[in-house]
């Protein structure tokens, strides 16, 4: 079952129009991988390709060792679930599951115990004999899911099986979904646009942006360390700010207008008086009483229980989001200066164009 | 594989629709004896000495008239029966369908009955009144068959417009103080304009390829599919040739208008989905007064001369069937049975089979047209929507001049009628299953074909059997156009082939009154037996024209 998917230069257009230009990934045996990105990026036409619902272009896409380019869908033993779940409407629960087990001709007794055994491990065994549509949006998920995993397909792809669900089942199934897939270790490549999703059940993430992949990395790496400005901005929230580098204690630093950040850990390539985007979290700014810091004005601050958001505006005009864990005193005025300090590990530097990481 | 299909269907197409039209065109164009090349059809038919382009004119002037008729009465029944809470809904509904589904010309032979010559009505006016009720036959009377017959389709077509008109856009219009009949006109009616439209071209073309009703009711008033048959049968000595030459005519007046209606309906396309449909409102007691006696009057309007057809089977007769005495008994039923057993098993046979054919082949194109395109498959698309713009005297004329001779000969066969009713039927079902078919989300096949099912067996395990429940629906509609065809069945019917429907109009045509209605009867029993079985296959009581 655990099989790797390599694909080599993939080149997909639609007559004249270029979606994917030159796109080459590899994904480990057993992983649990994500395509995310904006809608267009052409996640989910990637997610095709590897399927065989697309036509391939160029490039070569392999399982294993075995080029599937020119195989037929039916014949590469892929498990798919789909965005509408895809469940045939005239077929009971147990009957969709058994469908793709009937077309590999086992025997009768064979294809019972492998859709009993996935009924149950899906939790849907009281349901068997229903038609889909008297099922809720959760369960018809959960036959989708059986179906797809009962023919022990090689690879479990997944184009956004979660977005037709309202958000509590949402996060209820990419649980189930993360479990598992855990359990069978099956290789899984999963398309989302929600990164909050994709952190949640992914070991290694691919952010795609108008067909190319700006990066490949764990959730930990993409939040932390992004390698673009795209990345920074589109996983998870955060303030850029146009700065200067200049020279401080013989080492590199960030104005940041009166307040200047010793950043040690920039590359050969940052000089001083170069132009940079700061990427700055919003908790990695801290609001401080006294002493060295941002000088900015509240302008609006929002109580979210754990977490207070304010919304500040600098001295040099750029306005920043800030999150603090909510205290027991007021909440500062609207109207209020504050001085902030940074957490100068944790943010990023980048490039002017934003198109590299200034971070060693 | 779906190669061999597609080029098997392109094979159909050219052989029973392109091959007698490219005939019928060539005979129009060649003169009776010497086969030479001669316009002198086409010339006859225009020269004002013969009159017969007057027929064309007589046509439109016909099928405009009904067509503004029925939309004026469509369109307001439509409206106050979504609006407005109505008494025995379902049943009104399940009538006014019932209307749409009668044989065209039973309509105008009923009619007939009650004010023509020798009506029922008439002499009872006569009777008490002493006054001669001015004449039904002509112009009038075939725009009181065609508008009573054709007004459910407009209702139909709208009602099924009202369904995805949201409420709050009337809620809307009514806060910015546009109400009542100034929101009829400025809100309802363009919002419905797609679906007005279509209706509006559907009355038009019935109307104008109609045989049946001016046949029936227009004496001397003559329209052009009547000329086409009376050139071919020759009441007044047959023309093949000249017959050709107006069919030719006639498919290029409708394919113009049918041109015409595309590019106003295309200025007119939107979609429209309705999260919450219009809520009904009860009326005042006036005003629910009048809208019941609207709703209701249209029907009875409609379908009483009908129903007077299976009281007036009941009625004893002289001998030679054409008499009334007094009581009743069943001897009209007894004289046709010998005829009547064999009519039903030939309308069995042909419009079952046709039906068959018809069901099978459009399930077939409409795949290939909506999942498989490729330049055959489009070259198929465009040629089954081909004889939606054809008269049925048309097809009948051509079927002749193809199959008559040459390398393949059927006709006094069944199975030209079986042609003749598959080309006219097939767009219609191939339409409503293209429509079933984009329903159906592609990702369901794919699904299938991601667990291992070849193309072949995801077709038809999975496609047709989520295409049935919408395309059975669509074929006892048609199963119902098939057992009332006449137009182009009377050309090609033998002794041997004879439906009920034919059977029906061989008897009025021969003037036994009585057992023509004893027939008729019978055939609408037919008509509402499909009604009832369409009621329980149809998941929702809505009709698809």
């Amino acid at each position: 079952m655990n099989v790797e998917i390599r694909i080599n230069h993939a080149l997909k257009k639609y007559g004249d129009n270029v979606i994917i230009p030159d796109l080459s990934l590899d994904i480990r045996p057993g992983e649990f991988f994500t395509l995310l990105g904006p809608s267009g990026c052409g996640k989910t036409t990637l997610l095709r390709m590897i399927a065989g619902f697309n036509t391939i272009e160029g490039g070569d896409f392999y399982f294993g060792d075995r080029r599937i380019n020119d195989l037929d869908p039916s014949k590469r033993n892929i498990g798919m679930v789909f965005q509408n779940y895809a469940i045939f409407p005239h077929l009971t629960v147990k009957k969709n599951v058994a469908f793709g087990l009937q077309n590999r001709k086992l025997p009768k007794d064979k294809i019972e115990a492998q859709t009993e055994k996935f009924l149950n491990m899906m939790k849907i065994q009281e349901y068997k004999d229903r038609l889909p549509d008297r099922l809720s949006g959760g369960q018809q998920q959960r036959v989708a899911l059986a179906r797809a995993l009962a023919i022990e397909p090689d690879v479990l792809l997944m184009d956004e099986p979660l977005s037709n669900l309202d958000a509590k089942l949402r996060v209820e199934m990419r649980e189930v979904i993360k479990e598992i897939q855990n359990e069978l270790g099956i290789t899984t490549v999963y398309v989302t646009h929600d990164q909050e999703e994709a952190m949640a059940v992914s070991d290694r993430i691919a952010v795609m942006n108008a067909g190319v992949i700006q990066q490949i990395g764990t959730p930990k790496a993409l939040y932390q360390r992004p390698a673009n400005l795209f990345v920074s901005t589109f996983i998870g929230r955060t303030n850029v700010l146009e700065k200067k580098l200049v020279a401080k204690d013989g080492a590199l630093a960030v104005d940041f207008g009166g307040y200047q950040l010793p950043m040690p850990n920039l590359t050969a390539e940052a000089q001083a008086g170069q132009t940079v985007q700061a990427s700055v979290r919003p908790e990695e700014l801290v609001i401080v009483d006294g002493g060295e810091g941002i000088r900015g004005t509240v302008e609006f601050s929002t109580f979210l229980g754990l977490n207070t958001h304010y919304l500040v505006r600098l001295e040099t005009g750029e306005r920043v989001e800030i999150i603090q864990e909510s205290r027991i005193d007021d909440i500062l005025a609207k109207g209020s200066t504050v001085r902030m300090t940074v957490k100068g590990e944790k943010i990023n530097v980048f490039t002017q164009d934003g198109s590299r990481s200034l971070i060693a | 594989m779906w190669v061999i299909i597609s080029l098997g269907l392109l094979g159909l197409y050219i052989l029973f629709m392109l091959y007698p039209m490219l005939k019928l065109l060539i005979n129009s164009v060649r003169d009776e004896t010497t086969g030479a090349f001669t316009l002198r059809y086409f010339e006859r038919f225009f020269d004002p000495d013969h009159g017969y382009a007057y027929t064309v004119i007589n046509s439109f002037k016909v099928s405009i008239s009904a067509t503004v008729i029925t939309l004026i009465i469509g369109v307001p029944m439509a409206y106050l029966y979504t609006m407005y809470e109505v008494r025995g809904r379902n049943f009104l509904m399940v009538m006014i369908i019932l209307c749409s589904m009668s044989a065209p010309f039973l309509g105008a032979y009923s009619w007939v009955l009650l004010l023509g010559r020798g009506g029922a009505i008439t002499k009872l006016i006569r009777a008490w009144f002493g006054i001669r009720l001015p004449s039904i036959y002509g112009f009038g009377g075939i725009l009181l068959a065609l508008s009573t017959k054709l007004f459910p389709l407009v209702f139909l077509y709208v009602n099924g417009a009202l369904k995805n008109v949201d409420n709050s856009l009337l809620e809307a219009s009514s806060n910015m103080g546009c109400k009542g009949v100034k929101r009829f006109f400025k809100v309802v009616i363009p919002l419905c304009m797609p679906s007005i439209l279509a209706a509006g071209l559907m009355v038009f073309m019935r109307s104008l390829a109609d045989f049946g009703t001016p046949r029936m009711i227009g004496e001397g008033y003559m329209t052009f599919p009547v000329i086409i048959y009376q050139q071919y049968v020759g009441e007044v000595g047959t023309n093949y040739n000249f017959a050709a030459a107006i069919a030719v005519i006639a498919v290029i007046i409708t394919a113009v208008i049918f041109l015409l209606q595309k590019w106003s309906s295309n200025r007119f396309s939107f979609t429209m989905n309705a999260l919450h449909p219009i809520e009904r409102r009860k009326a005042g007691k006036i005003g629910s007064f009048f809208i019941h006696l609207f709703l209701y009057g249209m029907v009875v309007i409609s379908y009483a001369p009908q129903l007077f057809l299976v009281y007036y089977s009941f009625h004893n007769v002289s001998r030679t069937g054409n008499i009334i005495k007094p009581g009743y008994s069943f001897m009209n039923y007894r004289t046709v049975w010998p005829d009547l057993g064999p009519a039903v098993w030939n309308t069995l046979r042909i419009c079952g089979g046709a039906l068959i054919i018809i069901v099978v082949l459009a399930m077939l194109i409409s795949y290939l047209v909506v999942r498989r395109r490729n330049l055959v498959n489009n070259v198929i698309d465009t040629m089954s929507m081909i004889p939606y713009i054809i008269p049925g005297a048309v097809i009948g004329i051509a079927m002749i001049m193809g199959f008559n001779n040459g390398p393949l000969v059927l006709t006094g066969t069944a199975w030209i009628m079986v042609v003749a009713m598959c080309i006219r039927r097939m767009p219609y079902t191939i339409r409503s299953s293209v429509a079933v078919l984009q329903q159906i989300p592609i990702t369901v096949e794919e699904a299938s074909a991601s667990l291992g099912a070849s193309k072949f067996k995801t077709f038809w395990k999975i496609t047709i059997p989520m295409m049935f429940n919408g395309v059975a629906a669509g074929a006892v509609m048609t199963w119902v156009t098939l057992i009332t065809e006449l137009s182009s069945s009377v050309m090609l019917y033998s002794y041997k082939t004879i439906t009920l429907n034919l059977l029906v109009y061989v008897l009025v045509v021969g003037g036994t009154d009585a057992r023509a209605c004893a027939a008729s009867t019978v055939l609408t029993l037919f008509t509402i037996t499909t009604l009832v079985i369409y009621m329980r296959v149809a998941k929702n009581k809505e009709l698809s024209l």
